[in-house]
């Protein structure tokens, strides 16, 4: 037999069909659906008088749309006060009461982001193929499992057929040598990949992150690079299965136990890729390059060390390269050379389904305890992933240590990360922010956004401008 | 789905790399619950000067002079000329649904975005890749040329420019059948039902660890 890389393992195990030209069909494990991109997928399957093909393989929770403040919270679906946003939100409702879905309402203790409630339930198991309309779907690949992000079309043909219609992607491994340096995330990690490889350094191909660093991670720090995956262009991120692995997932509610989860583990410790499978492409970073990273432009490629500068278009002299320097530095309002410590900061946004996790949230009150947000921050915001990380959190006093230095404690959902709902970043103004793209407008219209780690977005609060998260006391 | 044969049209030049769906279709009008009606905010950031809320009336916003859906050389655009990974990002469809909406039938580009890619195919529209060359060759014809046309002939795989010469260009061909006759993705994979209750039932008792999970939890 051949050797097979992890991704080549879970494909086959989930290939239904096959056509000539390579066009398959994928059995679906888990759908994962929120209120943004389904509604248009249910009423297509309405119109066609289709049913779900398997109801109990869905699950959804709204989490785009929906406020963050507790006084809007407590009155539920009311209390949005954006009628767009509320009439999302009901159809949401609407459609899994009809199709009988299982939902975690925005009223459910343990609602949240879903790339986050999914693993945190068990609904994520690896070896599962996974899909959600929404394409950072790839995080749940760090539980070994195949999982990317689809259209609306993909999203009524999933619940039509329970597969999905794709090619086979190509094999590339990312594999991270060595040990992170003290202060450095797996934030880091995928920043730092993400500027070696570019958006489309992973376009049509299923990464596999491996290597001492990435083993060394947590479940959680895992996720976070899975994450982001997609901004490296690819749909899909995978980490192979480890006993941390089986760990986080024991005795979660939708997880399998007694003899099943005997059963299902002695499968789950054969998802790892054969010692010599073949990868078409081969990426390889040391960890003890990897500094903090801060991005400075209008894409997540646009990255720098804490230690660097903007960079100078001057110096550039690929002229498509300068033109897209120049276009981001504009919308930026940065100059090139600038030094990444000295860019000042408005806002502070912890949160996301890239880091809003119960070990991101105490990363960064490790570092704001006891001290005082910076009086000309305007805006600084914590966003739990989900009601269980923000309980959690509670009962550790984190939100203790938040508000005492001057963060907002929010209610979860996505919050600032897309801006869907009322938490949007001003025009102009320069956000360190703990989530994933830092398009133009990606955070509020005219906003800037500087992607960072959790513990970065601490210290930049208290600062005021960026600062060397490892030169704190 | 709209079928697509033959489209001939003015082309448009979006002279930007990575554009992402962000730019396509700003997060506000997500919001829908509609497929239809987003081709009024596609770019919306930089087509207009304003910010644009959604279910608003549009006409009377200032328009941004320099971007270059608004000059009126392009009006009436049916080819998309753009730079590489082209729709980028999120994978939201509203991205092709505003496209689409606007009037644009194909995109000409030397790379796209893999999600962007295939939600495009799903709603009648071809996003075509070409060589680097070719799309900056075209990139120079089209700004010294007012009034600068092409025809996509997808039966045939070829691009017909205004000096007569021709391009080729490849496609799947599952996707080019699916285009060519309007086919139904759903309707087609719904043929396959018996094949896909087997493969169920043998899945269900290898790994039936996936099968039990919400069955356990009260709906």
């Amino acid at each position: 037999m051949s050797s097979k890389t992890l991704y080549d393992k879970i494909w086959e195990t989930h290939l239904v069909s096959e056509k000539e030209d390579g066009t398959a069909l994928i059995y679906i494990d888990r759908h994962l659906i929120h209120e943004v991109t389904s509604p248009q997928a249910f009423e297509g399957l309405r119109l066609a008088g289709r049913k779900p093909w398997r109801a109990d393989a869905n699950f959804a929770t709204p989490d785009h749309n929906i406020p963050t403040t507790t006084d809007e919270r407590k009155l539920g679906l009311e209390g949005i006060k954006d009628p767009v946003s509320k009439i999302q939100v009901r159809t949401l409702d609407d459609n899994c009461a009809e199709f009988r879905i299982f939902e975690l309402k925005m009223t459910d203790d343990r609602q949240g982001i879903v790339h986050v409630v999914g693993p945190e339930q068990g609904a994520t198991l690896p070896g599962m193929a996974i899909v959600c309309g929404d394409s950072h779907t790839s995080t749940h690949g760090a539980l070994g499992a195949l999982a990317h992000g689809i259209g609306t079309s993909e999203v009524e043909h999933v619940l039509a057929t329970q597969c999905l219609m794709q090619k086979k992607a190509k094999n590339m491994l990312v594999r991270v040598d060595g040990q992170l340096n003290t202060g450095c995330t797996a934030k880091d990690i995928v920043l730092a990949i993400i500027g070696k490889i570019g958006t489309a350094g992973g376009t049509g191909f299923t990464i596999e992150f491996g290597g001492e660093a990435i083993q060394a991670l947590s479940v959680e720090g895992r996720m976070t690079v899975c994450n982001m995956a997609i901004e490296a262009g690819a749909r899909a991120g995978l980490i192979a299965v480890d006993e941390k692995t089986l760990d986080y997932i024991k005795g979660r509610p939708f997880a399998p136990s007694g003899e099943l989860w005997e059963q299902a583990t002695q499968s789950w410790r054969g998802l790892v890729s054969d010692a010599d499978a073949a990868f078409d492409e081969v990426v390889v970073l040391k960890a003890e390059e990897i500094e903090p990273q801060v991005t400075w432009g209008t894409s997540p490629e646009m990255v720098a060390p804490i230690t660097g500068n903007v960079p100078d278009p001057a110096l550039e002299l690929d002229p498509t390269k300068r033109g897209n320097i120049l276009q981001a530095l504009e919308y930026m309002g940065l100059k090139g050379g600038t030094a990444i410590k000295d860019i000042r900061l408005d806002c502070i946004f912890i949160g996301s389904c890239t880091n809003s996790r119960i070990e991101d949230l105490r990363a960064a009150a490790e570092v704001v305890k006891g001290k005082k947000v910076a009086s000309s921050i305007e805006v600084a915001m914590v966003v739990p992933g989900s009601g269980l990380v923000k309980r959690q959190a509670e009962a550790e006093g984190l939100d203790k240590i938040f508000i005492e230095a001057g963060l907002e404690w929010r209610e979860p959902g996505c919050s600032m990360c897309l801006a869907m709902n009322a938490d949007q970043l001003g025009e102009g103004k320069h956000c360190a922010s703990t989530s994933n793209r830092n398009f133009e407008g990606r955070q509020g219209f005219g906003g800037r956004t500087h992607l960072v780690s959790p513990a970065m977005a601490a210290a930049a609060a208290i600062a005021g401008h960026f600062v060397d998260v490892r030169e704190l006391g | 789905m709209n079928k697509f044969i033959v489209e001939k049209g003015l082309v448009l030049p979006l002279d930007r790399a990575n554009v992402d769906t962000d730019f396509i279709i700003p997060k506000q009008f997500l919001k829908s619950i509609k497929r239809t009606g987003f081709g009024v905010n596609l770019f919306d950031e930089h087509r207009y000067l304003d910010k644009g809320l959604p279910d608003t009336d549009n006409s009377h916003r200032p328009i941004n002079p320099d971007f270059v859906l608004n000059q009126p050389r392009y009006k009436g655009a049916k080819v998309l000329l753009a730079k590489d990974n082209f729709g980028c990002g999120s994978s939201r469809e509203h991205a092709p649904w505003a496209l689409e909406d606007y009037g644009f039938r194909a995109i000409l580009a030397p790379s796209y975005a893999d999600i962007f890619f295939n939600n495009c195919f799903k709603n009648g529209l071809l996003p075509i890749v070409l060589d680097k060359a070719i799309i900056s060759g075209l990139f120079t014809e089209v700004e010294a040329n007012e009034g600068y046309e092409l025809e996509v002939d997808l039966e045939q795989q070829t691009i017909l420019k205004p000096d007569g010469s021709k391009i080729e260009f490849s496609v799947d061909a599952f996707r080019k059948n699916c285009l060519l006759n309007g086919l139904d993705d759903i309707g087609l994979t719904l043929e396959e039902s018996e094949t896909i209750r087997r493969f169920e039932e043998n899945w269900r008792n290898s790994a039936p660890w996936y099968f039990t999970t919400t069955s356990a939890t009260t709906i």
